[in-house]
């Protein structure tokens, strides 16, 4: 077996734990009882923060950029999907509008950020993010203010309600499959190779005929389109928004998400979500029900985590990996990275 | 009139703050391409330590004194030996991101560990009030006024007029002909980690007695600084105290513009914001930035 | 892709759970014990540890020892959701928090469904009236204090006009709105409407602004550190107009912040440790031993927590959720049989508490009570 086989065989092999390890199978006569409701939201969080984190990993990673909006992207497509649902249309129009919306809002955005300078996208992106956040606690009327929009539903698809909570990770699994498949394609055609030509040599690109601003731009607006479908998704699992999770802080946490996965590789957005959701809701279990842990506080765990690993290993656990499984091969995927501030000449 | 003369003076006591923050800020950038996601837990960390001195029986004069040498070690030393230096050679993400991790690190330790309720904090200065031009001060605000200008000034001597403070330009404007012309580029470096250490710690100390120490007062700062070093122009020491000085005065006119504009002051915060969209669009080098100039 | 796989492994490995020793009873905090609300969560987690060693000290609730559970919110209304699902799994007795009021918000139909009692420190007007049985608060509604603010600034100080200052978040927002609607009710006019931001670098603007509004009386409703910081600026800029405020005005907290400066403002107290009550005191005391500092409202509220629990568990005769909801409902707890509770307390059908509350003043750096308001319902 190559290589390759294996690798599609294990990735059905997980796709099938996926699917199959949060549910009930004692009706099917095996001795799995799956998991409890709360563990199967967290498995959803960890899906649809993914999602964001895929988009991030896009921009970052491929296009060399650095956004501190995705927040603000998840915001955008949660508010629009919660009031378009709320106002009765149906789940698969504001799927689609919260994408597009937030597809829309990249392209205004990256358009003067990225004709200035390179890294003063992340400065604009910082300063939309706490703007979209004021616009999401001021505006009463839309957005319903501090106070937030609650009991937003859960959607109905092809006659399935997704009210039960398995049920919606279900339907978050296959969203979340489609859309790593659709990113998949992205970078797997020409355009997406210009991406990788790009990251390891602009110049060189350019010169081969690379519209590096176009690309760029694009990427950045597909990628927050990205964060528009998740917040889509995490509208009506959480049944309730408020703009709290969308400030700056959490854009902030994305980042460092797709740095401690792996930036640049595809894997990496999905374990630097497992890391920042499944991790904290582990080490809050384990404090909670331990006194002797009592300061051991998931953002001291995760800080710590983030400053050994980019010290050791700057390209993530993905790198990490590669550094333990292949010591033979070219040790860093990416080590140049992004530059958010010029080296100076 | 008065009203006025009571925000402008506001603003420029927590803008010379702002700008010392931002200083220290811009000086890491130019010597070694660090953006210090952890300057606002840098500023707020060093009235714990001396809060933790004055605990531990300290007058405050001797506590002031520790949180400036504990700062040195702590956000100086150790942030450069620890964090920087490993990482310098991946390229400036991994830095970057590492010092997002600085900031949480010291924002949940001192919340974990010390308090996470706001501290109060020993008054320097006389709060005594009195009245000019029909406006209300107090020595105390004019006193850190005083205390961040006069610190500034004497980073700005030190700067020019001393050997060591050329060197530092010389290290910061071309690492490569400073170490021809037999620099020691890394103290170089090395000092404006400690100048920078020394600064946020001035800051810390100015800005507590007003705001209180409190674990996430690093937030609202580490905005401020970050905004005040990109509207002033990230390249220049001046540009770092013109940015911090509009970005407090702007601050405080903020809602009477925005009402002026008919406008909620709940945008209050956006007002800096839209500032430094403004400058990077038009003005990418800054208010006082030129494109080629002397480093700091 | 293949190195995809042990990773998910991994993280599926990690959410198998273990199983729970029953002999004690666990109680689940969902509470903010980071972010915006680290305070508020961090004396509930304190005054609710407190009561919990008391009752077990005295041999537990109907003889189960009492395990308190804290899980982080992150005052984030989409954690503590996730947070309050996670802790209905375990099918708790009861569950205690949030104490911000959007993440009671976001997490009551969740306690309904699961007919568990959810003892809230929420004030905001409205989630009593979501139609939940379930919930139960620790004090007062801002429906029930804004009302008594209203009368004493009609009554007590006897203002024509009133500049309003207000933290823009739920809580803030919630008791702004709710005085507007009461201060017009009563004829009185809103001269200035001030929002402030948690955590702003200055408050000279805002007091420049309340200032030149000259109203009879200014009501400030932030939360402590900013109340402290507001009263500083408000003295620096010389105004004399009485500084009228709820809870998070006069708490000890703010003395400790503002000192002098504190001195002069008055208002309405729902729970106080300067209270001239023997009880009331006592826990003020134990409170400052065990943790070394003054507890505020958020402390005792997470303190008398268990202590409803515990008595509405004693008349429902058993442990169960739902039994122990019932007995909450119209339940009138006084502390000669369940000293904890501190003050007498009677919760009505939809959750809301009734019991005295407090006129207070700050006068020489300590909180005075000038009046005592009777329950609204005897």
């Amino acid at each position: 077996m190559t290589m390759k086989t294996l690798g599609s065989v294990l990735l059905t092999a997980i796709l099938a734990v996926l699917i199959l390890a949060p549910a009930d199978l004692t009706g099917l006569g095996l001795p799995w009882g799956g998991f409890r409701r709360s563990d199967i939201d967290v498995l959803t969080l960890w899906l649809i923060t993914a999602i964001a984190a895929m988009g991030v990993n896009l921009i970052v990673g491929y296009a060399g950029q650095e956004t501190l909006a995705q927040a603000a992207f998840l915001g955008i497509g949660a508010y629009l999907t919660a009031l378009m649902t709320k106002a009765g249309y149906p789940f698969v129009a504001a799927f689609l509008a919260s994408g597009l919306l937030s597809f829309v809002v990249g392209i205004l955005l990256g358009f003067p950020a990225l004709r200035v300078q390179k890294h003063y996208l992340a400065f604009v992106t910082l300063a939309f993010t706490v703007f979209a956040w004021l616009v999401f606690r001021n505006e009463e009327w839309l957005t319903g203010g501090v106070t937030g929009i609650q009991n937003i539903p859960r959607p109905t698809l092809f006659g399935f309600r997704s009210k039960p909570a398995l049920v919606y990770y279900w339907f978050a699994l296959a969203m979340t499959v489609a859309l790593a498949l659709v990113m998949a394609w992205i970078l797997r055609s020409p355009w997406g190779r210009a991406f990788t030509a790009l990251r390891e040599n602009a110049i060189r690109a350019e010169s081969l005929g690379v519209d590096v601003r176009t690309y760029t731009l694009l990427a950045f607006a597909i990628g927050s389109a990205y964060g528009g479908l998740a917040g889509a998704l995490y509208a009506p699992f959480v049944e309730f928004i408020d703009p709290s999770p969308f400030a700056l802080g959490p854009s902030l946490l994305f980042l460092l998400m797709v740095v401690v996965g792996g930036m640049g590789t595809q894997a990496g957005p999905f374990i630097g979500a497992a890391v920042a959701v499944l991790l904290q809701n582990r080490l809050e279990i384990l404090q909670s029900s331990n006194p002797a842990f009592a300061h051991l506080s998931y953002l001291l765990v995760y800080a710590i985590l983030v400053m050994v690993l980019m010290a050791f290993c700057p390209t993530g656990i993905v790198g990490l990996w590669q550094r333990i499984t292949a010591p033979r091969r070219r040790p860093h995927a990416d080590d140049k990275g992004p530059i958010l501030g010029q080296v100076k000449s | 009139m008065a009203d006025f003369l009571q925000l402008l003076v506001a603003g420029l006591a927590t803008g010379a703050i702002y700008a010392l923050a931002a200083i220290g800020f811009t000086l890491l950038w130019q010597t070694s391409q660090t953006i210090n996601f952890a300057q606002g837990e840098f500023v707020m960390l060093p009235a714990f330590l001396a809060l933790i001195a004055m605990n531990l029986g300290a007058p405050f004069p001797l506590a002031a004194l520790i949180a400036i040498l504990g700062a040195m070690v702590i956000l100086g030393l150790t942030f450069k030996l620890a964090i920087v230096d490993p990482l310098i050679k991946s390229g400036p993400l991994p830095l970057v991101i590492s010092t997002i991790g600085v900031g949480l690190l010291l924002k949940d330790g001192v919340k974990e560990f010390y308090s996470a309720e706001a501290q109060p904090f020993p008054k320097v200065f006389p709060e005594t009030p009195f009245s000019l031009g029909g406006a209300n001060f107090t020595y105390a605000q004019i006193a850190v006024l005083g205390v961040a200008l006069a610190v500034i000034m004497a980073l700005n001597w030190f700067l020019a007029g001393t050997r060591t403070g050329r060197q530092m330009q010389a290290s910061a404007q071309n690492p490569t002909v400073a170490r021809i012309l037999g620099i020691n580029v890394n103290r170089m470096i090395f000092y404006t980690f400690l100048i920078n250490a020394i600064l946020a710690a001035v800051a810390s100390l100015l800005i507590a007695p007003s705001q209180f120490a409190k674990f996430s007062q690093g937030e609202q700062l580490g905005l401020a600084a970050f905004v005040a070093a990109i509207v002033g122009g990230f390249n220049q020491v001046r540009g770092a105290i013109v940015g911090g000085l509009v970005v407090g005065v702007a601050d405080n006119f903020a809602p009477t513009l925005l009402s002026a504009a008919g406008l909620s002051s709940a945008y209050r915060q956006a007002l800096p914001l839209f500032l430094l969209v403004l400058i990077i669009l038009f003005r990418p080098q800054g208010l006082v930035g030129r494109k080629e100039e002397r480093a700091i | 892709m293949l190195r995809t796989v042990s990773f998910a492994l991994v993280a599926g490995l990690g959410l198998a759970t273990s199983a729970m020793a029953q002999d004690t009873i666990k109680i689940p905090n969902i509470i903010e014990l980071s972010g915006a609300g680290a305070t508020v969560g961090t004396n509930w987690k304190n005054g609710s540890s407190m009561a919990v060693d008391e009752i077990n000290a005295a041999g537990g609730i109907l003889g189960k020892k009492i395990e308190m559970v804290f899980i982080d919110s992150a005052s984030d209304p989409g954690k503590a959701r996730v947070g309050i699902q996670r802790a209905l799994d375990d099918t708790p007795i009861a569950i205690f928090g949030p104490i911000y009021s959007g993440s009671v918000s976001a997490t009551l139909k969740l306690t309904e469904e699961a007919q568990v009692p959810q003892i809230i420190g929420g004030e905001a007007a409205n989630l009593t009236a979501q139609g939940s049985k379930y919930i139960f608060r620790t004090s007062f509604g801002q429906n029930v204090s804004m009302p008594k603010i209203a009368n004493y600034l009609r009554d007590g100080v006897k203002a024509k006009t009133v500049a309003v200052v207000y933290v823009n978040n739920d809580f803030g927002k919630g008791g702004r709105n709710a005085i507007i609607k009461e201060l017009e009710a009563r004829q009185i006019k809103v001269v200035a409407d001030v929002s402030t931001e948690a955590g702003q670098a200055d408050f000279a603007a805002d007091v420049v602004k309340v200032k030149g509004a000259n109203a009879d009386a200014v009501f400030v409703y932030t939360n402590e550190e900013e109340s402290a910081r507001f009263l500083i600026e408000a003295r620096k800029q010389g105004i004399d107009k009485p500084l009228i405020g709820e809870t998070t005005l006069l708490g000890q907290k703010v003395i400790d912040l503002a000192k002098d400066a504190a001195n002069g403002a008055k208002g309405h107290v729902g729970l106080t440790v300067d209270a001239a009550i023997p009880a009331v005191q006592e826990f003020g005391r134990k409170f400052q031993a065990k943790y070394n500092y003054k507890s505020d409202h958020n402390g005792m509220k997470g303190y008398i927590a268990p202590y409803m629990i515990k008595a509405a568990a004693e008349k429902a005769g058993k442990l169960d959720a739902k039994a122990i909801a019932d007995a909450l409902r119209g339940l009138t707890i006084t502390p000669d049989k369940t000293p904890g509770i501190l003050i007498e307390a009677t919760w009505d059908e939809t959750g809301e508490i009734d019991r005295i509350s407090f006129l207070a003043e700050i006068k020489d750096g300590k909180q005075i009570i000038t009046e005592t308001l009777p329950k609204l319902k005897k």
